[in-house]
């Protein structure tokens, strides 16, 4: 009898990814199940958030990136997370402060216009996911394939699902999309306390959240949360911006706002003031252009008063998110903070103030949601055991109904996976479709709200008016995106539901990207492969070609002198290959004809070395 | 993969009673989520991703409704036929009508700019909610008086008061907009 195989296998990795506004990280958790950063090509673990295509047709992300910001502005973009999952019309107050250029034609998907080419901005993330996916394999030797994704807790359904897309067309398997907040919770919590709320003030280069969690035993329950998903550091960066740029306009007597090069190179210059801001209380924007130079001298007093509507921006989401999670201020044993803008000594003294507690700083701001993110890709791949995560939906959801009324199904803050049934009939007699209009937000009427989708259900038998029965199920799933299913009440068989988003890309069109990138992403894996093997073959010929002229060489009998110089010569055959395994073989196979070689060697310059020595 | 129930006390392992531990319900909730999360079934088969959803779906919904009392009183009643819910609570009680009655000439006389009819909004907006904090009261009566006795009558009973909750309810919660957003 033949035993079952049984295939244990080796656990399939999971990364961390923090794909954020201004930077970009991804992380795992080390053998000891410690969660850590994995540095770039660079040596640097935070990738700049931004994306160039260079002349040749080449896309570069990252700091190299970032230089062409200047030298390309338009062939590069950043800050592409404000535009994920927004239609034309909504990002028109985005557009008069950043140097986004929309390609025509764009309605309900936005595609940026990157030199001769269109890049929606799901593909443009995904370029950013592609080279975090290639970091951390080059760093851990093995393909990535599986990622836990974070994103702000106030994202809505369609920039969750346009998160998922961007990760889909990477050609990764996005196993789980988690709140950011909650991600920093996770990775404070786990060597730190076992119970208590914890609140999470989260000011990234874009997004505001804010959360308050519950702890217990290793589970970490979000009671409620609140934010804004355009609120953060590049708003601050563009107040002094503009403050530059009308200086700039009266000192030099020209208008400069509409250089690309020179509005980058001013953003770079206030920046640097700005982060200098945190640790001195005065210094300069210096700032030169085409020979000119621009200077003012920035005091922390005068930058607070600029900044300080927008750090007042932050304390409504909080009072709302302390009284929808039922607790009082005093119950509230910690604040953790996060995100760059948090280094800000303004908004420091205001979280402390608002919550009355010190808050904790322990972790670095701009690593502690990818970490948190590693963290969370443990626990779904089974390494981390205890810890579990009960996030909440941000916003509540509804369907239009009569008079453009909202009803809401599931209400904001409820723990997800949520669901709802709600059961839909007929208006007039033999009426085969019933349309219905699913929206996000806490407003009564449908057009203050955030249009989610329309979903038609399809194909209803003919019957007289209110008849029929449609019994729709809104699920909401552990990722916060909305799944829509129906069934028709009567005859228990399925309904089918034809899906028009609102904004966003359909399924098709992420396919298609998919198909088009995924070759590209195995091609790239492989050629790294097989250069790295070249690599290893040319150090062996190197090696063997100078012993040949070693005496030890001479010693070796015919037969492993010919046997050395086959397996050299397969080698060689093999290694404009593109198998890397097969070039690896070869190496091996060379390898292990010359141990003897080194070794002989080895004694020979140890007896050299020794008839040398007078004594 | 058992099936799980679709009925939230059975889901819970509870008797269905009105009066409710809720530390226990919590530590409950807890247990089940480490059991059905879905965080637990990421690199399981499709169906039993599914089975993981569908699960701590109505899991999350049960745990939302059981905890709040109105919403668990709700639940119950409906399990028991008595499924009237929103229409009970758009007619006026009979021994509120002349109350509403004043409470609208006076949110009509605010509404107009006639801010001394404040204090007697401020008056009213005590009144209701002494009134719904009464009604809490003989709620939980009430909750105690159906599981010691499970007579279909408290049930009744019970319907009719969390109408007039509703009702009250909704006339503090406009008394509230009013006086506040006339401040405002």
């Amino acid at each position: 009898m033949t035993p079952i195989q049984i295939d244990f296998g080796k656990q399939e990795r999971v990364v961390g990814i923090d794909l954020g506004t201004t930077n970009s990280l991804v992380g795992y958790m080390d053998a000891a199940q410690h969660p850590s950063v994995i540095p770039g090509e660079d040596g640097d673990k935070l990738v700049p958030s931004v994306v160039t295509l260079t002349r040749k047709g080449d896309v570069i992300v990252g700091n190299k990136a970032r230089a062409a910001l200047i030298d390309e502005p338009d062939r590069t973009v950043y800050s592409i997370k404000r535009l994920m999952g927004r239609g034309a019309g909504d990002v028109q107050e985005e557009l008069k402060l950043f140097p986004f250029r929309i390609a025509e034609g764009s309605e309900s998907v936005i595609r940026i216009q990157l030199g001769e080419r269109t890049f929606t901005p799901p593909e443009i993330s995904a370029f950013i996911l592609r080279q975090l996916k290639k970091n951390a394999e080059a760093f851990l030797g093995e393909p990535v394939t599986k990622a836990v994704v974070t994103v702000p807790a106030y994202f809505n359904d369609a920039q969750r699902q346009a998160t998922k897309d961007a990760g889909r067309i990477a050609g990764m398997d996005v196993l789980r999309l988690v709140n950011e907040p909650t991600a920093a919770a996770l990775a404070y919590g786990l060597d730190k306390r076992r119970d208590g709320i914890v609140a999470v003030y989260d000011l990234g280069g874009g997004t505001f959240d804010i959360s308050i969690l519950k702890l217990h035993d290793g589970i970490f329950e979000v009671l409620a949360t609140n934010g804004d998903t355009h609120l953060g550091g590049d708003d601050i960066d563009n107040r002094l911006i503009h403050i530059a740029l009308e200086d700039v306009h009266s000192e030099w007597g020209k208008d400069i706002s509409h250089y690309g090069d020179a509005v980058q190179t001013l953003r770079r210059a206030v920046i640097e003031a700005k982060e200098r801001l945190s640790f001195v209380p005065a210094t300069n924007i210096e700032f030169a252009y085409k020979g000119k130079k621009y200077q003012r001298e920035i005091t922390r007093e005068v930058f607070e008063k600029l900044i300080a509507d927008i750090v007042d921006r932050t304390l409504g989401p909080c009072r709302n998110c302390i009284k929808d999670a039922g607790v009082a201020v005093e119950q509230i044993d910690e604040v953790v903070l996060v995100g760059g803008s948090t280094r800000i000594p303004m908004v420091r003294n205001a979280v402390e103030t608002l919550f009355r507690a010190k808050p904790h700083t322990d972790l670095n701001p701009d690593e502690v949601v990818a970490l948190g993110a590693a963290v969370q890709a443990g626990i779904l791949s089974g390494t981390v055991e205890n810890q579990l995560l009960l996030d909440v939906t941000p916003l509540s959801l509804g369907i239009e109904t009569m008079g453009g009324v909202v009803s809401k199904l599931i209400h904001r803050n409820s723990t997800i996976p949520a669901s709802a049934t709600e059961t839909f009939t007929t208006a007039v007699d033999g009426q085969r479709n019933v349309l219905i209009h699913v929206l996000q937000g806490e407003r009564e009427l449908a057009k203050d709200n955030r249009s989610l989708a329309r979903f038609d259900l399809k194909d209803i038998d003919p019957l007289p008016a209110g008849m029929a029965r449609i019994e729709v199920r809104f699920l909401i799933d552990a990722n916060g995106i909305l799944n829509v299913t129906a069934r028709d009440a009567r005859t228990g068989k399925e309904q089918s539901v034809d899906i028009k988003p609102s904004y966003g890309l359909t399924d098709e069109q992420v396919e298609a990207m998919i198909s088009e990138s995924i070759d590209r992403a195995e091609e790239d894996f492989r050629a790294r492969q097989v250069a790295e093997a070249r690599v290893e073959a040319d150090r062996i010929l190197a090696a063997v070609d100078k012993a040949k002229q070693n005496d030890a060489y001479l010693d070796l009998t015919d037969q492993e002198r010919n046997d050395i110089t086959r397996a050299l010569n397969e080698l060689l055959v093999v290694y404009h290959s593109d198998d890397h395994l097969l070039i690896r073989a070869k190496i091996e196979q060379l390898n292990n004809l010359t141990m003897k070689l080194a070794e002989n060697m080895i004694n020979t310059a140890v007896s050299s070395a020794l008839k040398g020595t007078k004594i | 993969m058992n099936p799980v129930s679709s009925n939230y006390y059975d889901f819970f392992g509870l008797e269905h009673k009105l009066d409710l531990d809720l530390p226990d319900l919590e530590k409950r909730f807890y247990s089940l989520s480490r059991q059905y999360h879905p965080d637990r079934y990421t690199l399981k088969s499709r169906e039993e991703q599914q089975y993981a959803l569908d699960a701590t779906a109505i899991l999350n919904d049960a745990y939302r409704t059981l905890r709040d009392p109105l919403a668990r009183a709700e639940y119950l009643l409906k399990e028991n036929g008595f499924d009237i819910g929103e229409q009970g609570s758009k007619n006026v009680p009979p021994e509120l009508l002349e109350e509403v009655f004043e409470l609208n000439m006076a949110l009509e006389e605010l509404r107009g700019g006639d801010d001394s009819a404040r204090p007697a909004l401020e008056e009213a907006r005590k009144k209701f909610v002494a009134m719904r904090e009464q009604i809490d009261s003989d709620l939980r009566g009430q909750f105690t008086e159906y599981d010691r006795a499970r007579d279909r009558n408290v049930l009744a009973e019970i319907r009719g008061i969390l109408n007039r909750r509703r009702y009250v309810r909704n006339l503090v919660n406009e008394v509230e907009k009013e006086l506040t957003g006339a401040a405002a």
